[in-house]
């Protein structure tokens, strides 16, 4: 395995989403949103900065997952459809470096991306913190600049990063709609997850009980990585418990790349 | 040692949704091409060429059977660091233009940033597009994109090159340049594999061919040795002459047919144990002049209509099972 394939690969991929102009309406969209959000704050007389915090967090993390879920799912299955992949295949390099590329170009680019976000971001909340009389800034519990928000980011990024594992793998034997379906409905069950640990509160028979416990254990548990609530109040986020969801983040994502790996490896592209 | 070599290659492919069965796509295909040759590899549409062009880049994996390119397995990327490939109707990177593909590719092989601007630049120029370089591929009309396909194929000076259907989707004047092309390859010391469904294509080139139809090899060799394609005689095309006294010519049994043209010209089919310079001189004496001559021979259709009635019956489906 070669990094130097690997990246090639990835830049072509951030290059790609670049030309298609994706990431541009969705970095304005999100701009735009950011900006409502400040009229939202406007409304409220300047009182309530939570609302902004609220509402930008939770645009970061749709965004991007918009951006993962879709392109994510479009990544091998339009090489394979167009049929540029027999050329690309056909050149010095493995099968396993070209799905990791596609995938770390993905990523490159949801990070630019949630870089970007962010930063326009924490821009407006600077500029509510400094309109806002320092009278009204001395009742506020939590600081408009809480670097608190940036541990929530974080999270956000690592579950970007298994999102887009996930619709690369579901991608790597399936439509694109079916994909999309498949990782849109695997994220909405992964933040409602915790739920099936209590499950043996309301099922009765042992069986149901197993087979709940079992899809807690299997699903990704993406309600892990949401800490926004607590960012948005300013309360702390243990470092241990940011190391420990990025590293079940990490493990999981290695299961499914080498899922995604060996399934493409033995594909016949017909 | 061989270029390129098979040993029973085969492909199936599953059909059908309520009831799959395997299609044989290529059947047992045994073939050697030796170093330097220029080797056609023809036959009708759906006879398996892309598969086996497909299976020797390991786009696909044969269903049993081996291949070896260089002496080595497909797939291997010290086989890809040393070969070249032109898919069927080549698609690339719309987004890209048609320097920053060769660009990417040439990083794959490890080139350096100088050594990739050389050998895009000099690419683009040889096969006639280095003026629309810059231009992204999404502009790009089927030939032109063919050309990129071709300057992508030889971006490692390759050892060995597979064509899939180089000359199809080009006009007259790019045909001529692909031949043009094969021919300096095969100058350089470069071993060409071309498909084609097209006769015409590989006389002017290969010294070897291989005949595929349904799935199988039905001929191989040199086109010359391959009896089917030998001359059967002229076809002569003559003016100034009038129809009786072709009439007399065909009745003597020195022409088989002959056929009324347009703007007062006749087309003589003279049988091959009959010498054309003769009949020719006789017109001469009656003011008839030569407009063209001809050897007959089969066209590769003939070669299959004949090669598909002698099978035995049945199809594919019976000896895939
Ligand atoms: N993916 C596939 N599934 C089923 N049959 C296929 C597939 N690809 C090709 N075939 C069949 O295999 C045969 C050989 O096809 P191909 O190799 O493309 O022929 P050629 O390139 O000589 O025109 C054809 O009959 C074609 O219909
Ligand atoms: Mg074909």
């Amino acid at each position: 395995m070669t990094f130097r394939v690997i990246g090639r690969v990835a830049v072509n991929v951030f290059k790609e989403s670049v030309r298609d102009k994706v990431l541009y309406n969705l970095v304005v969209f999100a701009v735009l949103l950011i900006a409502a959000s400040f009229l939202i704050g406007q409304l409220t007389a300047g009182q309530d900065v939570k609302i902004i915090k609220d509402l930008g967090l939770a645009a970061i993390s749709i965004f991007g997952l918009l951006i993962a879920v879709f392109i994510g799912i479009g990544l091998v299955w339009k090489e394979v459809e167009k049929r540029s992949i027999y050329v690309i295949l056909s050149k010095p390099i493995r099968r396993h470096e070209f799905v990791l590329g596609k995938y770390a170009g993905l990523v490159l680019t949801l990070t630019v991306n949630v870089v970007v976000m962010t930063a326009a971001f924490y821009g407006v909340l600077a500029v509510m913190h400094w309109k806002t009389d320092p009278a009204i800034r001395a009742a506020w519990s939590v600081s408009a600049l809480d670097p608190h928000l940036l541990v929530a980011v974080l999270l956000i990024l690592v579950e970007l990063m298994l999102v887009t594992g996930i619709a690369l793998f579901f991608s790597t034997f399936s439509s694109p709609f079916l994909s999309a379906v498949l990782t849109l409905g695997l994220w909405v069950i992964g933040h409602f997850n915790a739920d099936l640990r209590n499950f043996d509160q309301v099922l009765a028979s042992k069986p149901a009980i197993w087979l709940a416990r079992g899809l807690y254990y299997v699903l990704p548990n993406f309600s892990a990585f949401d800490v926004k609530a607590q960012a948005v109040y300013g309360l702390p986020v243990a470092p241990g418990y940011v190391a420990f969801t990025s590293a079940y983040g990490v493990l999981y994502l290695a299961f499914v790349l080498g899922a995604a790996v060996t399934v493409f490896a033995r594909r016949d592209f017909k | 040692m061989d270029a390129i070599s098979t040993e029973g290659l085969t492909k199936h492919y599953t059909v059908g949704f309520w009831r799959p069965r395997p299609y044989a796509a290529l059947d047992d295909l045994s073939l050697r091409v030796g170093t330097g040759e220029v080797f056609g590899f023809l036959g009708p549409n759906g006879a398996g060429k892309t598969t086996t062009l497909k299976l020797l880049m390991r786009l696909i994996f044969p269903t049993s059977g081996r291949a070896e390119i260089l002496g080595r397995p497909p797939g291997d990327p010290d086989v890809a660091r040393r070969i070249g490939y032109l898919p069927e109707q080549p698609y690339f990177y719309d987004y890209l233009t048609a320097e920053e593909l060769l660009d990417y590719f040439g990083s794959l092989f490890g080139y350096g940033a100088a050594e990739r601007r050389r050998r895009t630049s000099a690419l683009l120029d040889e096969v006639g597009i280095g003026g629309e370089r810059r231009l992204q591929l999404r502009k790009f009309s089927k030939g032109m994109l063919q050309r990129v396909g071709i300057a992508q194929a030889l971006l490692n000076d390759p050892e060995v090159v597979f064509l899939d259907e180089p000359m199809s989707g080009l006009d007259p004047l790019g045909r001529r340049e692909i031949r043009q092309l094969i021919l300096q390859l095969r100058d350089r010391g470069c071993t060409v594999f071309f498909s084609s469904h097209v006769l015409a294509d590989a006389e002017a080139l290969c010294s070897r061919v291989a005949i595929l139809a349904g799935g199988r090899l039905v001929a191989s060799g040199a086109l010359s040795d391959i009896h089917a394609f030998h001359v059967h005689g002229w076809e002569l095309v003559v003016s100034g002459v009038g129809e009786p006294v072709l009439e007399q010519v065909r009745a003597r049994g020195q022409a088989l047919r002959v056929t009324r043209l347009a703007d007062d010209r006749f087309a003589l089919e003279l049988p091959l144990t009959v010498a054309p310079e003769r009949v020719l001189a006789e017109l001469a004496t009656h003011g008839g002049r030569l407009v063209s001559i001809n050897p007959l021979r089969d066209t590769l259709e003939d070669f299959f209509v004949r090669q598909i009635a002698a099978a035995p019956k049945g199809g594919r489906m019976d000896r895939a099972s």
